[in-house]
């Protein structure tokens, strides 16, 4: 076991591979990226996580060379690397579309980085053997891209533009047109090459699961923006922002005007003639400002008599989602909101405690939800 | 039977557009000159079996005798062949502009290629003889802008020749290759830069390769017509200029030589089947290579 966690983020001594200060990209009147300041550290595996349109492309293609900043500076270990064309950067790019040539055999695909800067035979053709091996493709070395499968092309775009030992690896939507399956088991296998290259990948993605799986840290972007940078935990358990934890799997925000009722514990009024319910928190909020309590789905559960538990609500279910593993059950209160609470299907579907129109209670902890200002 | 009636009408086509005509033509090149309507003889009157036993290779012979035809269809070979790279050399760099311009522009674009069709070839043709000749807007403009002292003698020169065949064909040479760099992922030449290549560089080795059905086909296109050619030789060439195509012209209607003419005719479509053949066997795997 590794005794140190790596987090190269919490030490002040380590000098990011990326720095991004203050960086502006324009096209026309359009703000791809606004003003945005971003370090990725040496061995990361980062991922860009957003909508489409949110500018995640657009930074990937700075860091390749494509496009170059409007205004401030992107640095790759310590210079200035604007106007540098792509063919000059030490990093590589897998494309969205694999982009494999189709005149080339899967050899010479992956080769055709090596041979740009080097003759020499022999080291080229080791080191192709040794990528062919590194992604299990030997056997279709001679094949050309039409006669591999999707995974198999995936696998030779990284190969490719792993040949090369690139500092920095940018991976665009690299599994998006993979099936689910195939998708999860590349995924580990991405992480694992990553460990085994000790290679820093930047993968850009809209599919937060597939960010919170692979990625040592996670950029939540929006419109051109930055809302939080985090590790995956971080980002899921302590979103800082209503945006953050929406786009983040499921989540129930619970509106209301926050009044402090001890040292960071809180309780909120969130509707005329009810309960409050109580939260704790370490972010300060004055009396009588407006909050938002996010609260996971899988934290809130489900009873059929008053639980007694720090917060708890009666409602009756009005949909259940039944997901296979888990069932997820919209219970309407009577102010009119909709609180979503998942539980494990423990147990044989036909055993299921509640149904439609049930009268039901839910409940959470006071540490459950996290209380959020905007 | 519809499917039979389908596979039977191209099948019909080609016998009634192209075996029948060439069976005649076989027939006459077999045939001796004679001073009567039609000017060969045997015919069919003198009975079908007296008709066959008559025929004779003898045309065919005489071809090999007098130096005019081999001569003849070797400069034909030539001057198809400069003025198919020539043809490529003009048209690749527009073919490329055409699909790396604008989307919105690229009909407009495909629309100017495709415009001379509308008017008669023959006008064209004319047309090059009022910009070429001594006293044409060429010279007249070179002279104005103080280049040349005296004309340049163009018209009726093999240059004219050449001018004619990539003006007329050059639309040919355009269409395919562009269709092909059309279809180009644009990703893959990020990828080649990506993976260290300048842009030259990367145009070499993804671009070109990737366009080359397109050459392939385009330079067929153009080369094929342009080895029959006969209309541009004899109203831009000169006495110099020697075409198969003329020869065949001349055989005909100025020697009244219908059977030598045939001969010709037959020995050119001959000369033309290898490249028919190979520009059919590129189409099909490309065809084969998209599927």
């Amino acid at each position: 076991m590794a005794d140190t966690v790596f987090a190269p983020w919490d030490d002040p001594d380590q000098k990011p591979l990326i720095r991004f200060r203050n960086v502006t990209k324009r096209f026309g009147d359009f703000t791809a990226i606004d003003d945005l300041t971003l370090d990725i550290f040496e061995q990361e595996f980062f991922a860009l996580l957003g909508p489409s349109g949110c500018g995640k492309t657009t930074m990937m293609r700075m860091l390749a060379g494509f496009e170059n900043p409007t205004e401030g500076r992107i640095e790759l270990a310590g210079n200035d690397i604007a106007g540098v064309p792509p063919n000059k950067r030490a990093v590589n790019m897998m494309f969205q579309s694999y982009a494999l040539f189709p005149h080339l055999s899967i050899w010479d695909n992956i080769a055709f980085g090596l041979r740009r800067e080097s003759s020499d035979k022999a080291a080229i053709s080791a080191r192709v053997e040794e990528m062919l091996k590194l992604t299990r493709l030997e056997k279709f070395a001679k094949r050309k891209p039409h006669q591999i499968s999707g995974g198999q092309r995936q696998r030779v775009a990284l190969a490719r533009s792993l040949a090369k030992a690139p500092k920095l690896l940018l991976l665009d939507e690299p599994l998006g047109a993979l099936d689910a399956k195939l998708r999860e088991a590349t995924q580990f296998e991405l992480m694992d090459i990553q460990e085994k290259t000790g290679t820093t990948f930047v993968i850009v993605t809209h599919d937060q699961e597939e960010a919170m799986t692979v990625a040592s840290r996670v950029a939540v972007m929006d419109e051109g923006r930055i809302m939080q940078v985090a590790t995956p935990e971080q980002i899921y358990e302590a979103p800082q922002s209503v945006y953050v934890a929406d786009f983040i799997g499921d989540v129930n925000i619970i509106r209301g005007s926050a009044t402090a009722v001890g040292p960071d514990r809180y309780q909120i009024a969130w509707a005329e003639g009810r309960d409050p319910v109580h939260a704790v928190s370490t972010r300060p909020f004055s009396d009588g400002q407006e909050c938002h309590l996010a609260i996971r789905p899988e934290k809130v559960s489900i009873h059929a008599e008053h639980p007694a538990a720090d917060n708890a609500v009666q409602g009756k279910v009005l949909d259940i989602a039944y997901l296979g593993n888990l069932s997820t059950y919209h219970v309407e209160l009577p102010t009119g909101e909709i609180i979503k609470a998942q539980v494990a299907n423990t147990r044989r579907i036909s055993r299921r405690a509640f149904t439609w129109e049930d009268p039901v209670w839910i409940s959470w902890t006071e540490t459950a939800g996290v209380l959020l200002d905007q | 039977m519809k499917r039979a009636f389908l596979i039977a009408v191209p099948y019909v086509w080609l016998l009634a557009l192209f075996l029948i005509p060439f069976a005649v033509v076989f027939k006459i090149s077999l045939s001796d000159i004679e001073l009567a309507i039609p000017p060969y003889t045997p015919t069919m009157k003198d009975g079908l079996w007296t008709m066959l036993s008559q025929l004779d290779f003898e045309n065919f012979i005489f071809l090999t005798q007098d130096d005019l035809y081999w001569k003849a269809y070797l400069s034909s070979l030539q001057i198809a062949l400069i003025s198919t790279v020539l043809t490529l050399m003009v048209g690749y760099p527009m073919a490329y502009a055409m699909a790396r311009a604008p989307e919105q522009w690229r009909p407009t674009l495909l629309m100017l290629v495709i415009l001379p069709f509308w008017t008669s070839f023959l006008i064209r043709v004319y047309a090059w003889i009022g910009i070429l000749s001594n006293e044409g807007f060429l010279n007249q403009f070179l002279l104005w802008i103080g280049i040349i002292d005296t004309p340049l003698t163009v018209l009726n020169t093999n240059t004219a020749v050449y001018i004619g065949i990539v003006y007329t064909y050059l639309p040919f040479m355009i269409l395919p290759i562009y269709s092909a760099l059309d279809r180009l992922d644009g990703s893959l030449i990020e990828a080649a830069e990506d993976l260290g290549c300048s842009r030259l560089k990367a145009f070499w080795l993804v671009t070109i390769p990737l366009s080359k059905n397109g050459i392939i086909a385009g330079c067929f296109l153009v080369f094929i017509p342009a080895l029959g050619e006969f209309v541009i030789p004899s109203l831009l060439g000169g006495s110099g200029t020697l075409m198969i195509g003329k020869v065949l012209f001349e055989e005909f209607f100025s020697n009244r030589d219908w059977p030598v003419a045939s001969a010709v005719a037959v020995i050119l479509l001959l000369i033309l089947i290898v490249p028919i053949v190979l520009f059919q066997r590129n189409e099909q795997k490309q065809a084969e290579a998209e599927k």
